[in-house]
């Protein structure tokens, strides 16, 4: 009974991701497809004067560029299917390997960012909602609604302003020192140049955790188990150990695996900022110098990272809340 | 006065800042704001835009406010252009945004298999970072004033198109829309005369609310370089140009501008949470 | 008493004469918020008077709305934000404050609440009772009153969801016979149970007075109080317009004072099915005069104009002129 729920659930799932995934790519297919931008002045780059028309035919017919669009879709579809996921214009490699490269850097500061965020977000959800209507949960509040009007791109901005300018203590910019070979960068170079596009990133990611725990905690405090609780004789910090975090945690667990979207858009513009060479900054590189199969690529795995936020979402209260894991038994 | 009758009538209402009058305060000066802060875009002339080699590269004083830029442009001129910009860009989008949330939420009430369509084109828009779709529409578009409008038009509607269908599925089961079905009533006349006027102030308040998403989002797409183009005088443009020159210490080229946007965002948000306290106070009593 | 010292216990017989609960002109209102954002003020109790002695029950009834529930709180000192509360409580002789309150919380005072969803949905029932018991050997203490109530034993190991109604409604009656307290408050703890779960409730609360706790039972259901109760305390619209011994409800009604009492008594299938017409009033919707007026058979000019004084006598009291 239990194997069968659970194989249902994943086939069910599976079905999910996969029509997720067919209606993506077909639209940003379409999408790119009717873009003006053209991809071979973008693959030829300044040398578009020295190519002759017959090349430039030669090249289209190589791609497949006077293929109807369905045909070009499903040629691309079929090898994605392959694991193909075509080449990249801009750094001449595989769009795989691209990817699995610059996700590797960008996890980094993503997990940062997503552990700080959602730990110090928690820790001000609970002080303002316990204080709630005093001056220290107004504050926390301003703090998180100036937060929510503050475009990442700009925190980014003033914290380079302050820590690399002013303070010199971090440099600007770029994931590693410039000029050095890979191999030689060390562990500390590369934290020195980690450090504030995370800092950006978690300062950010703070505001919508704590705000929805606070309203949870908020919420549960008003509950009538919690009333009842109390008059019981329950109160203080064990009353919020017992009863509060028991109800809150698991929300603020499941939305911060929900908010991968934001997490991931968060770090397309700090890594921008910073010039960290994350999947973010690959993305926007594809955009502007249109290269049509990294930005594809991109897309559909940015796609399959939100999803599987989703998916872990879900996953957790199934597995933890005793009143849905009972269904499942 | 009213006032006074209002305190005799009621012994308990002694302050005279009661919420009521503190949130309508709040709403008129945010409107007050936000208008000065827009009318004054419209009023600077563009000679103040005008390249002035000789005060160039100054930090902030009683003459240049914000400082001015390599060229000697004057930073808070530049800045008011950029949100004016910022708020017109923000109307226009919010505006379309809100119009396709309201049509999709209303087509939903025409039968179930339309509804499950609606559903799943809003788990379609969600299911990819914002920015992404974002980046990806305005490739599509090749960028530009066009490009943005319509990136953020599309991104932007699932949340509101969610709170109106919600609103639409509870007025579907009164019995004034069975009652009108019956006398045989179009259903554009239901839609017009039943779920339009019910939805009204949900639209006004997610139609506000929709602002400081759209400003923030034009911002950061033409930051990244997929937006408006580099001559219009966009806070994203602004703050972009100046990363050349933060390392030379020109930190007002960023500050001032990215500032004025927070503030500008954040009275909107003020705005709309204020509007929807006065309508909805049971949702607004956080 | 004077002489005695503080800390010392008093002496048994001394101690029958204080009350246990003392509530003197207890007025309770709310501050709300309507459309618009326009404040109003909302009363729910006024004046309102009760003493309890132990191994005693008082009965509190009153139809949905009559403001009893909120009485529990108020004796509690768990009242919402937004309410203000005049008027006196003493309870064993020295006034609650809101530290006194949250000091003697599950120590002195317990309660039964009303509603089913009052257990933390995310933990175990056995543990959540065993919140309120003192000392070593938590567990089998609790196991020990799982039984005593008829609850099977792995109800301890199980969440609320998991349990019925009736079920739960055990679990919330075992909190309070697991804990020390002298006084209990029972707040509508039968709606929804089959007859023989009434009949065992209604045991158990009657258990707890005889081994010398004082309990208020604050129920809508007239039959059931006055088959547990020693007096009953009659609600009007936020107002006790009655406290009446249970030997009083016999006959028609003759030996009740006030009108809606009797009006209630004569309402019973029993007594000839007599209803009232009309409706209780919001308590601020009667500007002048007595409460009851509006509906009452007896009513005379001096009752739309002036509110009735209560009149106490031997531990009853009435709020009518004509009584």
């Amino acid at each position: 009974m239990r194997t069968k729920r659970i194989s249902l659930y994943i086939l069910s799932q599976a079905a999910k991701l996969l029509t997720l995934l067919i209606a993506i790519s077909i639209l940003s297919f379409m999408l790119v497809s009717y873009s003006p931008i053209d991809p071979i002045r973008a693959y030829i780059g300044g040398d578009m004067l020295r190519v002759s028309p017959e090349q430039r035919a030669n090249i289209e017919e190589y791609w497949g560029l006077n293929e109807p669009r369905v045909s070009q879709y499903l040629n691309w579809a079929n090898s994605i299917l392959h694991g193909d996921l075509g080449t990249s214009l801009l750094y001449r490699s595989p769009v795989a390997q691209v990817i699995a490269e610059r996700f590797v850097a960008s996890l980094a500061l993503m997990a940062i960012a997503w552990l700080l965020s959602g730990i110090f977000g928690f820790i001000l959800g609970i002080i303002a909602g316990m204080k709630k209507g005093t001056w220290i949960d107004r504050l926390i509040k301003g703090y998180c609604y100036v937060l929510s009007a503050t475009p990442t791109f700009w925190l980014g901005l003033v914290v380079v302003i302050v820590f690399s300018v002013w303070l010199g203590w971090f440099p600007i910019g770029l994931g590693t020192p410039a000029g050095i070979l890979e191999q030689d960068v060390s562990l500390t170079d590369y934290l020195r140049h980690l450090f504030l596009p995370a800092l950006t990133l978690s300062i950010i990611g703070v505001a919508n955790i704590a705000l929805h725990t606070r309203t949870k905690l908020v919420e549960t405090l008003n509950s009538e188990f919690i009333w009842f609780a109390k008059a019981k004789g329950e109160k203080g910090l064990k009353l919020l150990w017992r009863h509060g975090l028991r109800n809150i945690s698991l929300p603020a667990i499941s939305l911060q695996f929900a908010s991968f979207g934001e997490l991931f858009g968060g770090a397309v513009l700090t890594e921008q900022v910073f010039s960290y060479p994350g999947l973010g900054q690959a993305i926007v590189e594809a955009g502007l110098g249109g290269d049509v199969p990294l930005l594809l690529g991109i897309v559909l795995f940015s796609t399959i990272f939100v999803y599987v936020g989703n998916l872990m979402a879900d996953i957790l209260y199934k597995v933890i809340d005793p009143r849905i894991r009972k269904e499942w038994n | 006065m009213s006032g006074q009758e209002m305190i005799g009538a009621n012994p308990s209402v002694n302050s005279k800042w009661n919420l009521r009058r503190q949130t309508l305060a709040i709403i008129v000066i945010s409107v007050l704001l936000l208008a000065a802060m827009t009318v004054s875009g419209f009023l600077i002339e563009n000679e103040k835009l005008s390249v002035n080699l000789e005060a160039r590269n100054s930090s902030p004083s009683l003459d240049h406010l914000f400082g001015t830029d390599w060229l000697g442009r004057d930073m808070l001129a530049r800045t008011l252009k950029g949100l004016t910009l910022s708020f017109g860009v923000g109307l226009l989008t919010a505006f379309l945004s809100t119009i396709i949330a309201l049509f999709l939420s209303l087509l939903s009430s025409w039968n179930k298999k339309i509804d499950h369509g609606v559903t799943w084109l809003i788990d379609l828009f969600i299911s990819m970072p914002h920015v992404v779709t974002l980046l990806l529409i305005s490739f599509a578009i090749g960028g530009g004033f066009k490009g943005v409008v319509t990136g953020i038009a599309l991104t932007h509607w699932p949340s509101l198109t969610r709170l109106l269908r919600a609103e639409v599925m509870k007025v579907k089961t009164e019995q004034y829309i069975g009652v009108s079905r019956q006398l045989g009533k179009s259903r554009w006349w239901i839609a017009c005369n039943h779920y339009l006027p019910h939805l009204m102030p949900q639209i006004m308040v997610g139609f506000i609310l929709l602002f400081p998403h759209t400003i923030l989002h034009e911002a950061a797409i033409t930051f990244l370089g997929f937006g408006l183009s580099p001559e219009q005088p966009a806070i994203g443009i602004i703050l972009s140009e100046s990363m050349r020159y933060l390392s030379t210490g020109m930190w007002w080229l960023a500050f001032f501008p990215g500032l004025s946007l927070v503030i500008m965002v954040g009275i909107f948000d003020l705005l709309g949470n204020s509007i929807r306290k006065l309508i909805d106070p049971f949702h607004g009593q956080r | 008493m004077k002489l005695q010292q503080k800390e010392e216990p008093l002496p048994d017989l001394l101690e029958k004469d204080q009350p246990l609960l003392e509530v003197k002109d207890l007025s309770l209102s709310f501050r709300q918020y309507r459309e618009g954002l326009r404040e109003t003020d909302l009363q729910v109790i006024s004046k309102l008077d009760i003493t309890l002695y132990k191994k005693e029950i008082v009965a509190v009834v009153g139809a949905s709305g009559s403001g009893k529930s909120l009485l529990a709180s108020a004796i509690l000192g768990l009242l919402p934000e937004n309410a203000f509360l005049r008027g006196t409580i003493n309870f064993k002789g020295k006034p609650l404050s809101p530290e006194r309150q949250e000091h003697l919380r599950g120590e002195e005072i317990s309660l039964i609440p009303q509603s089913v969803s009052a257990l933390d949905p995310l933990m175990k029932t056995g543990k959540q009772v065993q919140a309120v018991i003192k000392g070593k050997n938590k567990k089998a203490v609790q196991q020990e009153i799982f039984d005593k109530v008829g609850l099977p034993s792995k109800t301890s190991n199980s969440y609320p969801f998991e349990l019925s109604g009736g079920m739960v409604r055990r679990v919330l009656a075992a909190t309070s016979l697991a804990s020390s307290a002298d006084l209990i408050i029972a707040d509508e703890p039968t709606p929804g149970l089959d007859p023989f779960a009434l009949k065992e409730t209604v045991n158990y609360i009657k258990q707890l007075a005889e081994n010398g706790k004082g309990v208020i039972f604050i129920t809508h259901d007239i039959e059931t109080a006055l088959k547990i109760a020693d007096k009953v305390a009659v609600f009007y619209a936020g107002q006790t317009v009655e406290i009446a011994k249970v030997e009083n409800f016999c006959g028609s009604g003759e030996n009740l004072r006030h009108p809606y009492t009797k009006a209630l008594w004569n309402a019973l299938p029993q007594n000839g099915f007599v209803p009232l017409p009309g409706s209780q009033p919001l308590l601020s919707e009667v500007a002048e005069g007595c409460i009851f007026h509006p509906r009452c058979p007896v009513k005379t000019d001096l009752c739309k104009k002036k509110q009735p004084e209560s009149k106490s006598k031997n531990g009853e009291m009435v709020r009518c002129f004509y009584a």
